[in-house]
C-alpha cells in the first residue's frame, strides 16, 4: 500500500498540468457582445503622488494564457499585416516586439490599449477597424513574442517559413519600461 | 444506362438533388454512374452467389456428411477443389474486369479533361471559397467567392490552393473530389453537360466549421454566363440613396474594410470573401444560410450565432448602422 | 530448501511431474507454484496470461460502451436537418473521441486480448513468452486510456479527427494541447500494442506442444501469428507520425511544415501505411474466431487448411501495400494511383478464398445454429457486403466521388462490426464458458443477435444512399432538402437498436456470471486443446504437457492424448519446442509475478504525459522508467542446473 500515495500524488499533479481549463477555452464572440467599454490602461509608468498602475482590466483574464485567443491573435497579426512594421518580433520601421522594451507598457492592456489608439510615430490607431476582441486577441499574441504567455497555451511555429525560435522555447523578457532607458 | 444504373443502385430518395453524385451532369460524374453501374452488376451477382452458397450450405438436407461423428471429419468431397478453382478464377476475371473498366473511366476522364478553355482558381480558406476566373488580360480577371459560374458544354480547368488547412474540392453533380493542400498545387477538371443549379462542400474535415463550407454551382448558356463575367468584371455599384450611402461609409471605413474587398471603394481587404457583387450569389457564408434580407441582418448583426468560430468577428453594431449596412450590401448586385 | 542448496541436489530429488507425481496431488502443486500472491498488490503484480487477457478484454469493452455512448449522440444530433442538439466543436470532439477510441483502444485492444487469454491455451503451454512485459502491455494501454478519457471528462478532448492530418493539428491550428492529448496516446497504444505482439510471436514460434507443427497450428493461432508480425511492422509508422507531430507543436521543427520543406502528406502516408494494416489487424483474428466456430459448429474440420492459412499470410503481407487508396484524391500521380487500384481489389482474393472456405466447412458439415455461429452467419452476410463496397472504391474514378463521405462510413462499419464485431461477439458466446465456467444464456444470445444483426443493418445501410446524395464525412448537420433527412433519420433509429442489443449482450454476459448453466470442460464439443483442461483453467492450464498429432486433437487423440513429463511443480517452468515441427527443444523458466511491470508504466506514462508540456520531461522523466527497467530485468532465478537434455 505505500506504493499508492505516490502514484495517486503523481495522478493529481498531472490532472492538474493536463487541466488548465482557461487554456483550452474556446470564445467564439467577445463578452459582453460587441465591446464598446473605453480601455483604463494607462500607458505612462510613472503617476504623480504616490499613485500605482491601475488595475489589471478585467477582461484580460478571458484572453491572458488562453490559447484560442494567442492562436486568433497570431492569425490577425499575419492578416493585419503588422509584420510590415514589426517584422515577426524583430522590428524594423516599428519597434521590437520580442525585446524587454515597453515604451507605453508591456502588459496585455497596455499593449491592447496601444493597439487601440494607437501611438505616436507610426503606430496606427485600430479601434474601428478590428473589434475590441480581436484587439485582445492581438495582445495576448504580441505577449507571446517576448515569452510573457504561459508557454503551454503557445503555438510552437507557425505555418510558414521560419522566422523566430519556436515560440515554446522563447526566454521571457522582463517587462522594463523603456522611458528609463533614456535617462 | 445511367438511368439504369441509378435505379440500380438503390436511389431511396430524390436522384435529382443538386449535390448528388448520381446527377450525371458532369462528364466525370457521368462516368462516374455508368461505372458504379458496371460495378454494381458484378457486386451483386457476387454477393448473390456467396449468400445463395451461405443459405444452400446450412439449411439444406444432409445424407453424407464428414463429420467428426461420422468419424470423417478430415475428408473432404473431390468437388471441394474444382470448386475452389472456379471460385477463385470467377473472383480474377470480376476484378481484372472491374479494374480495367476503372482504368477506362480514368482515361475518359483525363480526356475529357486534357483541353481546357476556362481556367479558375479556387483556394481554400477556413471556411470559405476564394475563387478567381484566371485570364491574360489583367483586366479580365474576375475574383469571388464561395460560387462558380460556369459555361455549359466548356471544360474548365480548376488550380486548387490552400492558404491554411487540407480542405476538398466537391461538386458531386459534375465531378469528383481533389483536395487543396497547402504548399501543393492539384487541379480538377470540370466539363458540365447540363444547365442546372448545383451545390458542392468541402469534404476534408478542416476545422470547426468543416460542416458550412459550401459553394453555389451555376452551369448556365455561354451567353448567360458571358453576361454573368461582364457584370462581374464591373466595379461595385454605388450607393443609390442615404442609407445605401451611410452603409457604404460605415463598411469602408470601419471594420469591415480591414477584411473585405469591394471593388471601386476603399475596402480593400483580402483576407475575406470578395463581396463586389455580394448580392448576386444565392448564399451567404459558404452556402450556410440563403440569400435573403433576413438571413443578411442576422448574418451581419452576429456571425458567430450563425456559424460559430469562424473567422467574421461580431461587431456589435448599432442598429442604424446595421439597417444601413444591410441596405448597401443588398445593393451590391 | 535455497536454491543454491537444491542446486547440489542430485537431479532425482526436484519433484518433476510424471507418472510418480500426477492428479491432484500434482495439481495442487502446481497451483501453488503458479499461483499470484496475495492482496492487492498481488493483484497489480499477476502476470498470468489469463488475468492479463481477460483484464483487456473487459477495458476494451468498456471503451466500446464509452465510444457506442459517443456514436449514440452523435446520430441523435444527425437525426434531423440543421439540428442544435450538440454544437459544432462539440461533435468535433465527439466525432474525434469516438473515432479514436473505436480504433486505438476497443478494436486492436480486444484482438490482442483474446490472443492472449487464448494463444496459450491452445498451442499447449502455461504462460506466454514474456509474461512481465504482457502486464506491462495492458497497464500501458489502460494508461493511454485513461489519458484520453480524462482529457475528454475535463473538457480537452481532441477534435481533430482520429486521423489527426495536419496542418490542422499541427502547432498553427491545433489550438492548445489537444492534439498532443491524441498523439501521445497513440505513443502509449502502440508501445502497449508492440509488446503483446512480441511476446505472443515468441509465445507462438517456440511454445507450442511437442507434435503441434506448424501445419497443425489452430487457425486462429496462425491469424495470431500473422497479426501479430504485421503490428510489429505497422505500429512504428505511426509511433514515428505521432512523435513527429509532437515534435512539431512542442519544438517547433517543420516536418509537417511546407513552407521549410516539410510535407502535410508525409503524415497521411506514414499514417497510412499504419492505417491499412490496422484494419486488417483487427480482421485478421476474427477471421481466425470465425475458423474456430465454423469447425466446431460443422462438427469438422476446416476444409483446405493449407488455403485458409495462405489466405491469412497473403492478406497480412498484401495489407502493407494498399495504402494510398485512402490518397487517391490528394493529386498524386494517377499512374501510381493504378498500382494501388490493382492492390486493393487483389486483397479480396485470399478473403475471398477465406469464405470459399468456410460456407465449403459448413456444407461438408452438419452445422448447429447455436449462437456462435449465428454471428458468424451474420458476419458473412455483413462483411461480404462491406467487402464489396470496398472494391467499389477500391477503384479511381469512384473513389474520388465517394471518398469522405458516408458511403465510406457505411463501407467501414460494415467491415468493422459486420467483418470484426460478428465475430468478436461469437467468440465470446464461444469462450465465455472456457473462461468463466459457465454458458452465456442461449435464448438471449440468440434475441442479442437478431437485434443487433438487423438494427446494424438499418442503421449502416441507408448511409451508403446518404454519400451518394452528397452527405460529406465528419460534419455536425447537413442541410434540409438534399435527400439526406430520410437515410438519416433511419441510421440514428437503427443505432438505438444496435445499443439496445449491446446492452442486452452484456447483460447476458454479466448475469451469465452466477446464473448461467456450469460448463462441462468441452461443452460444444470442440477439437483444439484450450478444451482438453477444466472450465476456467487452472492457473497453470495444463497439468501435463499435451502431445499433439493432428490438427484436431480432441477428435482424434480424445481421451487417450499422450503428455509429457518432466516439467518442475515448484518452480515455473515451460518447455519450448522447435519452431517448424514442435520438437521438445529447452526447458525454460517462466517469470514470476511482479510490480515492476506496473511501476514502469507508471513512470512511463509520468514521462510521456509532462512531455506533451516540455522536452525536457523526455530526459529528466526516462531516470524513473530506467530504475524501473533495472529493477524489473535484475536477475533473480537460480543459475541453472547441470541437467541430462530431455530426449
Amino acid at each position: 500500500m505505500s506504493l499508492r500515495c505516490p502514484n495517486s500524488v503523481l495522478a493529481l499533479a498531472m490532472i492538474a498540468a493536463l487541466c488548465s481549463c482557461d487554456r483550452e477555452e474556446r470564445q467564439t464572440r467577445g463578452k459582453p457582445l460587441g465591446e464598446t467599454i473605453p480601455t483604463v490602461a494607462s500607458p505612462d509608468t510613472i503617476f504623480p503622488g504616490r499613485a500605482t498602475p491601475p488595475p489589471l482590466d478585467p477582461r484580460a483574464a478571458q484572453y491572458e494564457g488562453n490559447a484560442s485567443a494567442i492562436a486568433e491573435g497570431q492569425r490577425l497579426y499575419n492578416w493585419m499585416n503588422c509584420a510590415g512594421c514589426h517584422f515577426h518580433g524583430g522590428g524594423g520601421m516599428g519597434v521590437a516586439l520580442m525585446d524587454d522594451k515597453w515604451r507605453y507598457g508591456g502588459r496585455i492592456d497596455q499593449i491592447a490599449a496601444s493597439i487601440l489608439e494607437g501611438r505616436p510615430n507610426g503606430m496606427p490607431a485600430w479601434r474601428g477597424k478590428l473589434t475590441e476582441q480581436q484587439i485582445w486577441q492581438l495582445a495576448a499574441y504580441v505577449r507571446t513574442l517576448s515569452g510573457q504567455e504561459r508557454k503551454d497555451a503557445v503555438s510552437a511555429r507557425a505555418d510558414e517559413v521560419s522566422n523566430t525560435p519556436p515560440q515554446t522555447q522563447t526566454k521571457r523578457e522582463p517587462l522594463r519600461p523603456a522611458d528609463s532607458d533614456q535617462q | 444506362m445511367q438511368r439504369g444504373g441509378a435505379y440500380l443502385s438503390l436511389c431511396v430518395t430524390s436522384c435529382a438533388g443538386v449535390q448528388n453524385a448520381f446527377g450525371g451532369q458532369g462528364a466525370e460524374d457521368a462516368n462516374f454512374v455508368r461505372l458504379f453501374a458496371v460495378f454494381m452488376v458484378v457486386c451483386t451477382v457476387m454477393y448473390l452467389i456467396v449468400s445463395a452458397a451461405l443459405v444452400i450450405a446450412v439449411w439444406r438436407r444432409r445424407q453424407a456428411t464428414r463429420t467428426i461423428e461420422d468419424r470423417k471429419h478430415h475428408e473432404t468431397s473431390a468437388a471441394t477443389r474444382p470448386a475452389l478453382i472456379v471460385w477463385t478464377v470467377l473472383i480474377a476475371v470480376g476484378l481484372v474486369g472491374l479494374t480495367i473498366a476503372s482504368f477506362f473511366t480514368d482515361r475518359s476522364n483525363a480526356a475529357n479533361g486534357s483541353k481546357p478553355r476556362l481556367s479558375l482558381t479556387v483556394t481554400a480558406n477556413q471556411w470559405w471559397w476564394d475563387v478567381e476566373y484566371n485570364s491574360p488580360d489583367a483586366s479580365k480577371i474576375v475574383r469571388t467567392a464561395n460560387e462558380i459560374h460556369l459555361p455549359v458544354g466548356v471544360p474548365a480547368q480548376v488550380t486548387l490552393k490552400s492558404n491554411d488547412v487540407i480542405h476538398s474540392f466537391w461538386i458531386p453533380n459534375l465531378a469528383g473530389k481533389q483536395d487543396l493542400i497547402p504548399g501543393r498545387v492539384t487541379d480538377a477538371q470540370l466539363l458540365p453537360r447540363k444547365t442546372g443549379l448545383f451545390r458542392g462542400q468541402c469534404a476534408e474535415f478542416c476545422g470547426v466549421q468543416h460542416a458550412q463550407m459550401a459553394l453555389d454551382v451555376t452551369v448556365e448558356s455561354k451567353a448567360d454566363f458571358d453576361r454573368w463575367y461582364a457584370a462581374q468584371l464591373q466595379p461595385g455599384r454605388p450607393p443609390a440613396n442615404p442609407l445605401q450611402l451611410a452603409g457604404y461609409r460605415y463598411v469602408t471605413t470601419r471594420e469591415c474594410s480591414s477584411c473585405h474587398n469591394i471593388s471601386g471603394t476603399p475596402a480593400g481587404g483580402h483576407v475575406a470573401p470578395d463581396l463586389t457583387h455580394f448580392a448576386s450569389r444565392r448564399s451567404i457564408a459558404a452556402g450556410a444560410l440563403p440569400m435573403n434580407r433576413g438571413n443578411l441582418y442576422g448574418w451581419v448583426a452576429d456571425p458567430q450565432s450563425q456559424k460559430p468560430g469562424n473567422h467574421m468577428p461580431t461587431v456589435g453594431l448599432a442598429a442604424n448602422d446595421l439597417h444601413a449596412i444591410v441596405a448597401y450590401l443588398e445593393a451590391l448586385k | 530448501m535455497t536454491p543454491a542448496e537444491r542446486a547440489k541436489q542430485p537431479p532425482a530429488k526436484v519433484p518433476r511431474d510424471g507418472p510418480k507425481l500426477t492428479g491432484p496431488k500434482l495439481e495442487e502443486k502446481l497451483a501453488e507454484t503458479w499461483s499470484n500472491p496475495p492482496g492487492f498488490i498481488g493483484w497489480l503484480s499477476s502476470v498470468d496470461h489469463k488475468d492479463i487477457g481477460r483484464r483487456y478484454v473487459i477495458t476494451a469493452l468498456i471503451f466500446l460502451a464509452l465510444a457506442g455512448a459517443l456514436a449514440i449522440v452523435m446520430r441523435l444530433q444527425l437525426s434531423k436537418p440543421d439540428n442544435d442538439l450538440i454544437g459544432a466543436a462539440r461533435y468535433n470532439e465527439i466525432f474525434t473521441m469516438h473515432g479514436t477510441t473505436m480504433m486505438f483502444l476497443f478494436a486492436v485492444p480486444v484482438m490482442q486480448g483474446m490472443q492472449i487469454y487464448l494463444t496459450p491455451l491452445m498451442i499447449g503451454t502455461r504462460s506466454n513468452a514474456f509474461p512481465r512485459l504482457n502486464a506491462f502491455s495492458y497497464w500501458t494501454y489502460l494508461a493511454g486510456g485513461c489519458l484520453l478519457w480524462v482529457a475528454f471528462v475535463l473538457n480537452i478532448a481532441p477534435d481533430i479527427g482520429w486521423f489527426a492530418y495536419p496542418p490542422l493539428s499541427g502547432p498553427q491550428f491545433g489550438v492548445g494541447k489537444r492534439a498532443d492529448i491524441w498523439a501521445q496516446m497513440v505513443t502509449f497504444t502502440e508501445i502497449a500494442a508492440l509488446a503483446a505482439a512480441v511476446s505472443l510471436t515468441a509465445t507462438i514460434l517456440k511454445q507450442r506442444a511437442p507434435g503441434m507443427s506448424l501445419a497443425r497450428m489452430p487457425i486462429f493461432v496462425w491469424a495470431t501469428l500473422v497479426t501479430s508480425l504485421m503490428v510489429i511492422f505497422s505500429m512504428p509508422s505511426v509511433a514515428l507520425a505521432s512523435s513527429l507531430l509532437l515534435s512539431d507543436r512542442l519544438v517547433g521543427t517543420h516536418f509537417y511544415n511546407p513552407a521549410e520543406n516539410g510535407d502535410a502528406l508525409l503524415w497521411q502516408h506514414l499514417f497510412w501505411f499504419f492505417g491499412h494494416p490496422e484494419v486488417y489487424i483487427i480482421f485478421l483474428p476474427a477471421t481466425g474466431f470465425v475458423s474456430e466456430i465454423v469447425a466446431t459448429f460443422s462438427r469438422r474440420t476446416i476444409v483446405m487448411y493449407p488455403i485458409v492459412v495462405m489466405s491469412l499470410v497473403a492478406t497480412g503481407i498484401l495489407a502493407f501495400g494498399l495504402w494510398v487508396h485512402h490518397m487517391f484524391a490528394t493529386g498524386l500521380p494517377r499512374i501510381g494511383y493504378s498500382f494501388y487500384t490493382a492492390a486493393s481489389m487483389s486483397v479480396s482474393i485470399p478473403t475471398g478464398l477465406q469464405i470459399f472456405c468456410w460456407i465449403a466447412t459448413l456444407w461438408e458439415g452438419r452445422p448447429r445454429l447455436q449462437v456462435p455461429l449465428l454471428y458468424v452467419i451474420g458476419f458473412i452476410f455483413t462483411f461480404v457486403i462491406g467487402g464489396l463496397t470496398g472494391v467499389i472504391i477500391a477503384a479511381v474514378p469512384l473513389d474520388l466521388q465517394l471518398h469522405d463521405t458516408y458511403f465510406i462510413v457505411a463501407h467501414f462499419h460494415y467491415v468493422l462490426i459486420g467483418g470484426a464485431v460478428f465475430p468478436l461477439l461469437g467468440a465470446i458466446t464461444y469462450w465465455y464458458p472456457k473462461a468463466t465456467g459457465r454458458m452465456m444464456s442461449e435464448t438471449l444470445g440468440k434475441v442479442s443477435f437478431w437485434m443487433i444483426f438487423l438494427g446494424f443493418q438499418l442503421a449502416f445501410f441507408p448511409m451508403h444512399i446518404a454519400g451518394i446524395n452528397g452527405m460529406p464525412r465528419r460534419v455536425y448537420s447537413y442541410p434540409a432538402g438534399m435527400g439526406l433527412e430520410l437515410p438519416n433519420l433511419l441510421s440514428s433509429i437503427g443505432s438505438m437498436v444496435v445499443a439496445v442489443a449491446v446492452l442486452l449482450f452484456v447483460i447476458n454476459m454479466v448475469v451469465s456470471l452466477r446464473g448461467g448453466l456450469k460448463a462441462a470442460p468441452n461443452p460444444w464439443g470442440a477439437p483444439s486443446l484450450e478444451w482438453a483442461t477444466s472450465c476456467p483453467p487452472p492457473k497453470y492450464n495444463f497439468p501435463h504437457i499435451p502431445v499433439v498429432d493432428s490438427r484436431t486433437p480432441l477428435w482424434d487423440a480424445g481421451e487417450k492424448m499422450s503428455v509429457v513429463h518432466g516439467l518442475r511443480v515448484e518452480e515455473r517452468e515451460l518447455l519450448l519446442t522447435t519452431v517448424m515441427h514442435a520438437k521438445p527443444d529447452l526447458r525454460e523458466p517462466s517469470a514470476e509475478p511482479s510490480i515492476w511491470p506496473f511501476i514502469a508504466t507508471l513512470a512511463t506514462t509520468v514521462m510521456f504525459v509532462s512531455s506533451i508540456f516540455s522536452p525536457w520531461a523526455v530526459v529528466i522523466g526516462a531516470m524513473p522508467v530506467i530504475i524501473a527497467l533495472t529493477a524489473w530485468f535484475w536477475p533473480k532465478s537460480p543459475a541453472p542446473e547441470r541437467e541430462p537434455v530431455i530426449s
